[in-house]
């Protein structure tokens, strides 16, 4: 029951904040100096043009009834056209959101494959070799600009040892239509195309090594500290005492406590992880959401950028959620104390 | 994480020289606070500084185009034949520049609200975490991407997009210090003795989160500059030809691998420089006793 309304709580909070989002993103593109319709047009539209465009737009309503309409529109999943492709910006973002989608899910993946590990041995060897390594590792992630990581891997693996591909997601001549979950990886699996998913993960392997490393050397530093909190605890001592194999003591008893802080770390970069999608996805050519909004930003493409930005802090909302909760569920204290 | 803080008691003037010991003791430290000194005083300096100042504008030498890295020109030379290594110097005055206004706006904004929400609590604090929760939630990459699409894409409108959404970092940080700080012995005395409440935000509270805030500031310098270096690798920051190092980045990034300095010795700038504010908050951090800020 406790849980429940730990859940309930942060469900509805959850619910807030996406209102407030709507608000912060109406106000950016509706209050700002500039009309909408001009920029979409540009200078050599005549005024009627212009009003027609307004009138179709609902740019003429009163502000209040324009929010109406745009949250009336986001509650049907409805984001409007777009003035680019002519099509509903939802279809463009639901073809692209795939691609980012697995690209960040292989990123985090990695993140925590290497992360957690290093932050053990760090640990486990603290002021040894392998803690100077770790920590010297975390710096560099965490200064090196994701687009900057993104072209040195590529010039590396790319150019210089030619050993995985440097752009897209499958290679050209690769058919192959992703329409069960619009990833890659798991949709080949399905069909039971292996050589699909074998291109599939070595297209992946290479942005999302350049997009991880930030997020990795903070999980690996924030395990390292958490771990050697967690060792100083009476019943680590207790266990050692009472003679429980290393192995046990540090898997068992350590590193399970020690995964809430690691998460939450996620929890708060995953805002930085997808602006920096946004880069690494345009250094690899990547058909995510990036290429989809910058190319819409540059077109002045108002609704298309509406809903690039606000997906993006769905996401970012939702990926909280889920962590929190699972936070929750591995952390009784966390639910007692409520959500944040 | 929510930034939790513990300073130390507040340190007397007189341990200065004390601090400066322990400071010049901390060799990451001493390195971050030699590459920042050094970066601002090469932006500074840069036209006297520079061996081809001429180069920072719309300079075309189509002889002396895609040249490696000479003793004449130590980082080689772009595409139309400027010098690369004074374009870096003169780039590191915008990233400089970006990290200055975005900080200057986010901080004193971050902390005033900080303190507000860590000391009234009620609707006070519902309203001000809530909004930070809020902001939050969009990327500040994204968020800047927004305002360049509808404004225009420059410089001005991205540090203001950025600044929008950085504030939130330091009021969490101020806000749980405020929260502890709320209850001691030396806010209640000043209570007591009919204090104003700016008093106690600014007088007895505030010197207390002093030493959290400048960690966070270093820190946060050089990942404002790595989010300015990111905006303006799409096309987002300021217009060439003023030398960016984001832009120089994606410029030379056209001519991988052969002309591989155009574009990886102006990254290596920005690694540096931000590895600088870095060392010099982790060397703070060490000195000031502060744990885990950000």
């Amino acid at each position: 029951m406790e849980f429940l309304s730990f859940l309930f709580r942060r469900v509805l909070w959850s619910l807030l904040v996406l209102v407030g989002l709507s608000i912060v993103i109406f106000a950016i593109a509706r209050v700002v100096p500039g009309d909408p319709a001009r920029m979409a047009l540009g200078p050599t539209a005549t005024a009627e043009q212009v009003a027609a465009l307004q009138e179709k737009l609902g740019l003429n309503k009163p502000i209040v009834e324009q929010y109406g309409m745009f949250i009336s529109g986001l509650s049907r999943g409805d984001l409007g056209r777009s003035l680019l492709t002519e099509r509903p910006v939802n279809d463009d973002i639901r073809e692209t959101f795939a691609a980012t989608f697995e690209l960040v899910l292989a990123t985090i993946t990695l993140a925590f494959v290497f992360g957690v590990p290093l932050g053990v041995a760090a640990a486990r060897w603290k002021d040894k070799w392998p803690d100077t390594l770790v920590r010297v590792l975390a710096i560099f992630s965490a200064v090196t600009p994701s687009f900057f990581a993104a072209l040195l891997l590529q010039i590396l693996a790319g150019y210089v040892l030619h050993i995985l591909p440097t752009t897209g997601r499958l290679p050209h001549n690769m058919e192959f239509v992703a329409n069960i979950t619009g990833l890659l990886t798991v949709d080949s699996l399905i069909a039971g195309r292996l050589d699909v998913f074998g291109q599939a993960v070595r297209h992946l392997l290479l942005p999302a090594t350049a997009l991880a490393l930030a997020t990795m050397g903070q999980i690996a530093r924030i395990t390292r500290s958490s771990m050697i909190d967690v060792s100083s605890q009476d019943y680590i001592e207790a266990s050692r005492a009472f003679g429980v194999p290393e192995p046990i003591r540090v898997f068992k008893y350590m590193l399970r406590p020690s995964f809430v802080p690691p998460l939450t770390i996620l929890g708060l970069e995953f805002a930085s992880l997808i602006g920096n999608a946004f880069v690494v996805e345009l250094v690899f050519s990547w058909p995510g959401m990036a290429a989809y909004g910058i190319r819409t930003i540059l077109q002045k493409d108002l609704n298309a950028v509406m809903g690039v930005v606000m997906v993006s802090g769905v996401f970012f909302v939702l990926v909280n959620l889920l962590i929190d909760v699972l936070v929750g569920f591995v952390d009784p204290r966390v639910r007692i104390r409520g959500s944040r | 994480m929510a930034a939790q803080t513990v300073t130390n008691e507040p340190r007397r003037l007189s341990n200065a020289y004390q601090n400066w010991y322990r400071f010049s003791r901390n060799p990451t430290a001493v390195i971050g606070a030699g590459i920042v000194i050094l970066a601002i005083l090469a932006a500074i300096l840069a036209p006297w500084i520079t061996p081809y100042p001429e180069h920072v504008g719309a300079v075309v030498n189509f002889r002396a185009r895609h040249l490696p890295p000479s003793a004449e020109y130590w980082f080689g030379t772009d595409n139309v034949g400027r010098d690369i290594f004074t374009r870096v110097i003169f780039g590191l005055r915008i990233s400089l520049l970006l990290a200055l206004v975005v900080l200057g706006i986010a901080i004193p904004v971050g902390t005033t609200l900080g303190l507000l929400a860590g000391y009234f609590g009620g609707w006070v604090e519902i309203v001000i975490m809530r909004l930070t929760d809020i902001a939050l939630a969009i990327p500040p990459l994204v968020m800047a991407l927004a305002v360049a699409a509808v404004l225009s894409p420059d410089l001005i409108n991205s540090m203001l997009a950025i600044a929008a959404l950085w504030w939130t970092w330091h009021t969490r940080l101020i806000y749980s210090i405020t929260r502890q700080l709320r209850a001691q012995e030396f806010v209640e005395a000043a209570e007591t003795l009919g204090a104003s409440k700016f008093h106690i935000l600014f007088r007895e509270i505030l010197p207390n989160c002093v030493s959290a805030l400048a960690v966070k500031t270093s820190l946060d310098a050089g990942f404002v500059i790595l989010v300015g270096a990111s905006l303006s690798f799409l096309g987002l920051g300021i217009q060439p030809p003023t030398p960016d190092l984001g832009t120089m980045v994606a410029s030379g990034s056209a001519f991988l691998p052969d002309y591989w300095w155009e574009s990886v010795l102006p990254g290596m700038a920005i690694l540096v420089v931000a590895l600088g504010f870095n060392l010099l908050g982790d060397g703070l951090r060490d000195l000031f006793d502060v744990q885990e800020v950000r």
